[in-house]
């Protein structure tokens, strides 16, 4: 796989390992402010001086398009995505208990370890490099805002000590959502018929393919994000019209069952 | 909801009684193999299902405009029943249902068996109003193929088109309402005037239409001025689209008396309900079987439901995401008649994609909820003219992922 990546001014693993780890005094400045929080969290994450000071910065700055579906940081654990903590020199689709697609697991056993390297080549084009990834993002086109990303990246998730407390892959005060909305029971047998609506455009099997896959999602980004919809504060159109046919018990029971089922054999 | 009226299938006396109850399901389309998989995979083995469709291989109309285009390879778009039959013990019969005695709850297939229900599903598709484009019928279809049903005849569509002579004429016959896939006369069109620009340029599209308006008809005709300019030229019902006859033996279209020699003529004739449903004496005037929306049964004999493009239900367009949408919440009355199973409120949806041009995808949907009189429309929505290229490149991008997962909820 790496045979095909193509650096550009790109900074070796062993460079940035000379460099000194930073620790950040996150425990303050984690607090959050209210529903602006997205705009202040940039200058909560800011390192307070420093000589790489301007650099991290913007790498903290690009993880804000990551965050939604990853978490990096002391307590990360998967969510939509795997956690990232300890990626640099990880084989691809290497954790036990993240459900990868298979594609992602195919492109480990041929040996893809992620890297610099790597991971710029799979942030530029994901699909590009691995067309089946469950990853279906566009990609990060500019080679500057990826190094800056992988920059901040390899410091915080270079080891497990100095860690910032991960933060949460979405909130529903970000949306300015009541938060009650998780606190909904929701019925899964309930969801597996309503589910039967979203398979026909969300493959069961959880592919990717031009349509996001909601297999085995957590159920607080699911249902702040099917809220967000409702809400008109997330755009799609199709979604926010299946979501406004929803009711918060029948959000909640879809959240419980694709958390569980995904896949039935 | 709470879970207070559980049962479940295996409590039902009827799988205790060892015999099974057994549901029949005609026509293995979008809304035919999705209820015998749902049924088949939901009711865990306790019901008995038989799926009767005469193909071997399913390839769907949707897509197959793209097909024609050049943007999917035949293959693509077909998908066999073995999963059905391997994964999910559903008998996949092929034959063609010719008869169905209701009286007796049986099913005649046409190699002489005959099949009994507890439950019958009637999802036949479309057949063609005889006579409704004079000098048309099946006999006529190699020389101007209708391709609404796809397969064979969307194969000799294509080649038709490729082998057009230099400035020829593409001339389609559109049906009158209602019909299957509102929008997909209008999406063949872009498809064949996508292929034309690269390989023949100086051919012409000529569409006669009955109607005054047709799906999508802003965003297909802003996408034809962009990408196909003077290519396509549609005459409406004021100027004689809806009085036009055919002469396949002279390769002409006669429009409001007036002959007209074309190279290609698709004809796409008005449509009724799938013959069986006929047959079966469930249709009424309308040629299409008139149904209860909340669990899609005829209104005519409630041990028969209707999917699809054959039910007469109200709100709902004649689409695959639509039959697949009636489909669960068929499955689900089914299994709770059949099954004690739990019995949800019925809902439904559906999004319908087109390609206008490379990366040029537009969409429309809506859901709809069940009353006692339809299925009724609740809310939509449509792609706006003058998006941006980004956003309709990913509307194609999702067609891509839906087709890929609503074949899945079909098939796999």
């Amino acid at each position: 796989m790496t045979a095909r990546f193509s650096a550009s001014g790109n900074r070796s693993l062993s460079n940035k390992a000379a460099r000194t780890f930073k620790t950040f005094p996150m425990a303050g400045v984690m607090k959050r402010a209210g529903p602006s929080m997205l705009a202040s969290a940039f200058l909560a994450f800011a390192p307070v001086g420093g000589a790489t000071g301007t650099g991290a910065e913007k790498g903290r700055a690009l993880f804000d398009q990551c965050k939604r579906c990853h978490q990096v940081g002391s307590g990360a654990t998967h969510r939509i995505g795997p956690h990232l903590n300890g990626i640099f020199g990880r084989g691809a689709g290497s954790i036990e208990d993240y459900r990868y697609s298979s594609a992602m697991k195919a492109a480990g056993r041929e040996g893809l370890v992620w890297t610099e390297e790597t991971l710029d080549e799979f942030l530029a084009d994901p699909r590009g490099m691995i067309p089946r990834t469950r990853m279906g993002v566009a990609g990060m086109e500019s080679g500057e805002d990826r190094a800056a990303l992988l920059t901040w990246l390899l410091d915080f998730s270079g080891d497990g000590g100095g860690l910032p407390t991960a933060e949460r892959t979405s909130t529903p005060e970000e949306y300015g959502l009541d938060p009650r909305i998780l606190e909904v029971a929701g019925d899964p047998e309930y969801g597996a018929y309503l589910s039967s609506q979203c398979t026909t455009c969300h493959s069961a099997e959880g592919d990717e393919r031009g349509i996001p896959s909601i297999s085995h999602w957590p159920a607080d980004d699911f249902v702040i994000a099917m809220h967000a919809y409702k809400q008109g504060k997330r755009e799609h159109p199709v979604m926010q019209l299946v979501a406004r046919q929803l009711s918060d018990e029948e959000i909640a029971s879809l959240a419980a069952h694709f958390l569980a089922a995904g896949h039935e054999p | 909801m709470s879970a207070a009226a559980a049962s479940t299938a295996l409590a039902s006396p009827a799988v205790l009684a060892q015999a099974r109850p057994r549901v029949v399901v005609v026509g293995g389309g979008a809304g035919g193999a999705t209820v015998a998989r749902y049924i088949a995979k939901d009711s865990k083995g306790a019901i008995d299902v038989t799926l009767v469709e005469p193909t071997r291989a399913y390839y769907s109309c949707f897509f197959s405009n793209l097909y024609i285009g050049g943007f999917r390879d035949f293959d693509s778009i077909g998908h066999s029943y073995g999963a059905l039959a391997a994964r999910y013990g559903i008998n996949v019969v092929h034959d063609w249902a010719v008869g169905v005695d209701r009286d007796g709850k049986s099913v005649a297939l046409a190699g002489g068996g005959t099949l009994g229900y507890d439950r019958l599903v009637l999802s036949p598709g479309i057949d063609f109003k005889p006579g409704s484009v004079p000098g048309w019928d099946l006999t006529e279809q190699n020389r101007m193929p209708h391709a609404y049903k796809a397969g064979s005849q969307t194969q000799l569509l294509k080649s038709q088109v490729e082998a057009m002579p230099e400035g020829g004429v593409y001339c389609m016959v559109a049906p009158p309402n209602p019909f299957r896939c509102p929008p997909g006369p209008y999406e063949r069109i872009s498809m064949v005037a996508h292929m034309l620009k690269q390989s023949n340029p100086s051919a012409k599209i000529l569409i006669v239409d009955p109607k005054e308006k047709f799906s999508k008809q802003g965003l297909f005709e802003d996408g034809w001025q962009r990408h196909y300019p003077g290519m396509i030229e549609r005459v409406g019902p004021d100027f004689g689209g809806d009085s036009v006859e055919v002469r396949p033996a002279s390769m002409e279209v006669v429009i409001d008396g007036e002959a007209t020699g074309v190279d290609v003529c698709n004809v796409i004739p008005a449509q009724q309900a799938g013959r069986i449903a006929a047959a079966a004496e469930i249709t009424n005037d309308s040629g299409w079987a008139p149904v209860v929306p909340h669990g899609m049964q005829s209104r005519v004999d409630e041990n028969i439901h209707v999917l699809g493009d054959a039910s007469l239900q109200g709100d709902m367009p004649k689409s695959g995401f639509s039959a697949n949408s009636q489909a669960k919440v068929c499955a689900m009355a089914v299994r709770g008649a059949l099954t004690d199973s739990k019995v949800f409120p019925a809902r439904f949806s559906n999004t319908c994609w087109s390609l206008i041009g490379t990366d040029d995808g537009v969409k429309v949907g809506a859901s709809y909820e069940a009353t006692d009189e339809k299925i009724a429309k609740t809310d939509g929505f449509i792609s706006q003219t003058g998006e941006s290229a980004d956003v309709r490149k990913a509307t194609y991008e999702e067609s891509l992922g839906w087709y890929a997962a609503i074949s899945e909820d079909m098939f796999s």
